[in-house]
């Protein structure tokens, strides 16, 4: 990570230019870059209810141990199932029916996957999956990147009240409206154009995010005024502004943005099914979805293996960006 | 005007050519703009109105996109709600009969007691389990991270995934879940076809896939308590419980409220579990409201009901999102 002039600043011991605004500003990008503010915070996190005086008393580490173990004991809870799915698909079309089931395969059938993968056409539906995610990425963050740095650094008349429209849509699960969302999309006013089995019917109504301008807005607030006045003096155009300075400095909240929608993208369901009937255009989890009641005769087996399959990215990904996707869970816990 | 901050030096050259360095030539070119504002107020006034164009041209794609897909689809919700509508033929005004014919449906009553009953057996078992969780968590000193890891990966998988599995796993002869009661001789049940269990079986499935994001916003409060009140807490004399009670609790209140009200919105809005697990059945046992709206919408054919029926959601949804927007500018406020 390349660093820029507060923190180069910073690291030689000067104070920041904007004290406020700048500190704020580091601190915004540390919580989202996943590092640890400081050494102070580390340590006072050690301390919890529990003193560290307690946990010397046999006692209280005889109950220590005993509820580790039981939390230990409760994560069967969530592996559990995840091997049921894994091992169940390894099981041969009768054994999976079997009363009572087996616990392990007593022949796994590895050759289940690569059948799975190829009669469930998943190379095609995977595809698909990836196409409308890296859609929605690039269109959120066009259009949400765009409205935030508006809002945040532009004077305009009339600024608070478009503001305040964006972000009332905030109050309104997309839910209550996914009847006339259809209609709408199945015949657009004036232009009289349907979107239904076309991936801008999916793409374009994700994009009217009100929770990423807020993510978006609230970390460009944070970027020092003075930085912006900087490159206006030296003749840079509001869209330059824009693309030099604001966007290379808001990398960590643009990558939080991005893994949420493509986790998002991934994920969704019921408005791709609505709007995508034809098969060919449908994202993977949908086509498990039509696999699963139209196609009687498919395994039960290779359906698991899908669903393995279609589990895979998104695990991968939270692996990966870990500590990306916590802070992001607290921020939309707290704002969304 | 376009700075931001509030300089009081005239100094906003609006030049569109590449930005320079801090170099004499770029200083020379700003004074160049400072004399070219001193020309007349017309000048003046057309920069300005241009800077406002600029600005609105950067709102543009998002004022669209909100317009075609967020505010013009909920206010035709609302109209949809007193027409007729069938997407064959033209859209006809019918008054209140959507309402009416909505509100004589049977299935309205048993919808909305369904969507009650499940958002209040969440609360029962959703809400409790994922405090207790990161209280326990937090504590300690050993594995953190894999706990952390291990309750949240729930989360991860795609819905449809997580209802398949457990449809599998409640499968009374060849599912999981009757074979462990099985090992320990007990009888097994039938989860899904049983008008009594099918409910708190879907609900289940929804704690089980969303209580690990709970967690991880407990998680995060917990460790927002500041060392210094356990501290002063012990040296004033108060034991574990009271510590519990007087800090940790008191402490994370905000986001115990928050995260109440945010479990009945989503929980109020149950869909894919009873979609796709029982259908709705056995005998509506499972039929939620947005189940419903869905059955007239795309079964029925009938727009125009599933739209009454979805502004009545939405007006109870509203009311517990406004309690939201308070609580959440109050806490806002409180930082």
């Amino acid at each position: 990570m390349e660093m820029d002039r507060f923190e180069i600043q910073r690291q030689q011991g000067e104070p920041p230019p904007v004290a406020t605004g700048g500190q704020r500003w580091l601190a915004w990008r540390l919580r989202l870059s996943g590092r640890r503010p400081s050494r102070d915070l580390a340590t006072s996190s050690e301390r919890s209810l529990i003193s560290p005086l307690m946990l010397r008393r046999p006692l209280v580490r005889a109950l220590y141990w005993g509820i580790f173990s039981l939390l230990l004991l409760a994560t069967v809870t969530t592996f559990g199932p995840l091997y049921w799915m894994v091992s169940g698909a390894l099981k041969s079309n009768v054994e999976i029916f079997q009363t009572p089931p087996t616990f392990w395969p007593t022949h796994p059938q590895w050759s289940n996957y690569s059948n799975a993968w190829q009669i469930l056409q998943l190379p095609l539906y995977m595809w698909n999956s990836l196409l409308l995610a890296a859609g929605a990425v690039v269109l959120q963050l066009l259009v949400s990147a765009t409205a935030a740095y508006a809002l945040s650094k532009l004077r305009l008349r009339g600024k608070h009240a478009i503001q305040f429209a964006f972000f009332a849509t905030l109050m309104v699960p997309s839910v209550v409206y996914l009847i006339p969302q259809f209609v709408n999309i199945s015949d657009l006013p004036l232009i009289h154009v349907s979107l239904i089995n076309n991936w801008a019917g999916v793409w374009l109504p994700e994009a009217a995010n009100a929770f990423n301008i807020l993510v978006l807005k609230s970390f460009f607030d944070t970027i020092p005024g003075e930085l912006i006045d900087a490159a206006r003096l030296d003749g840079a155009s509001s869209w330059q502004v824009f693309i030099r300075i604001v966007l290379p400095l808001s990398r960590p909240a643009l990558a939080v943005i991005t893994i949420f929608t493509v986790i998002a993208s991934w994920k969704d369901f019921l408005w791709p099914l609505l709007v995508l009937s034809n098969s060919n255009l449908q994202p993977l989890l949908v086509a498990l979805y039509h696999e699963s009641g139209l196609n009687a005769n498919l395994p039960f087996s290779y359906l698991m293996a899908g669903l393995v399959f279609a589990s895979i990215p998104p695990i991968l990904l939270f692996l990966l960006f870990q500590r990306q996707i916590i802070r992001g869970v607290n921020l939309t816990g707290l704002k969304g | 005007m376009l700075l931001s901050s509030s300089s009081p030096s005239p100094l906003s050259p609006p030049r569109e050519s590449a930005p320079t360095l801090m170099s004499g030539a770029g200083l020379l070119a700003a004074r160049g703009e400072r004399a070219h504002r001193r020309q007349g107020p017309l000048t003046r006034r057309l920069w300005a109105l241009w800077r406002q164009v600029q600005g609105y041209l950067f709102l543009l794609p998002a004022l669209l996109i909100f317009a075609l897909f967020v505010w013009y689809p909920v206010l035709l919700g609302f109209v949809m709600s007193f027409q007729s509508v069938d997407l064959i033929n033209p859209a006809t005004w019918v008054g209140w009969t959507n309402y009416r014919h909505v509100l004589a449906d049977p299935l309205f009553a048993i919808a909305w007691r369904n969507t009650l009953a499940f958002t209040g057996y969440a609360l029962l078992f959703g809400y409790v389990v994922p405090l207790v969780l990161a209280l326990a968590i937090n504590e300690m000193r050993h594995g953190k991270s894999y706990f952390r890891l291990a309750f949240y990966l729930p989360v991860m998988l795609p819905p449809i995934v997580t209802v398949f599995l457990w449809r599998w796993m409640y499968d009374p002869d060849a599912g999981l879940l009757n074979a462990l009661l099985s090992l320990v001789h007990l009888p097994g049940r039938l989860w899904l076809e049983d008008p009594q269990t099918a409910l708190p079986a879907l609900v289940v499935v929804a704690t089980w896939s969303a209580a690990g994001s709970t967690m991880l916003v407990y998680l995060a409060a917990l460790q927002g308590v500041p060392a210094s009140l356990y501290e002063a807490a012990e040296i004033d004399g108060a034991g574990f419980w009271r510590r519990l009670w007087h800090v940790t609790l008191p402490c994370i209140r905000p986001i115990m409220l928050l995260m109440l009200v945010l479990q009945i919105i989503a929980t109020m809005q149950v869909f894919i579990e009873p979609f796709t697990i029982t259908g709705g059945g056995p005998q509506h046992a499972t039929l939620s409201v947005l189940l419903l709206i869905y059955t007239y919408a795309f079964q029925n054919a009938d727009f125009g009901e599933a739209s009454a029926l979805s502004v009545m959601l939405f007006l109870v949804l509203a009311a517990f999102a406004l309690v939201y927007m308070r609580m959440t500018s109050r806490l806002l406020q409180g930082d």
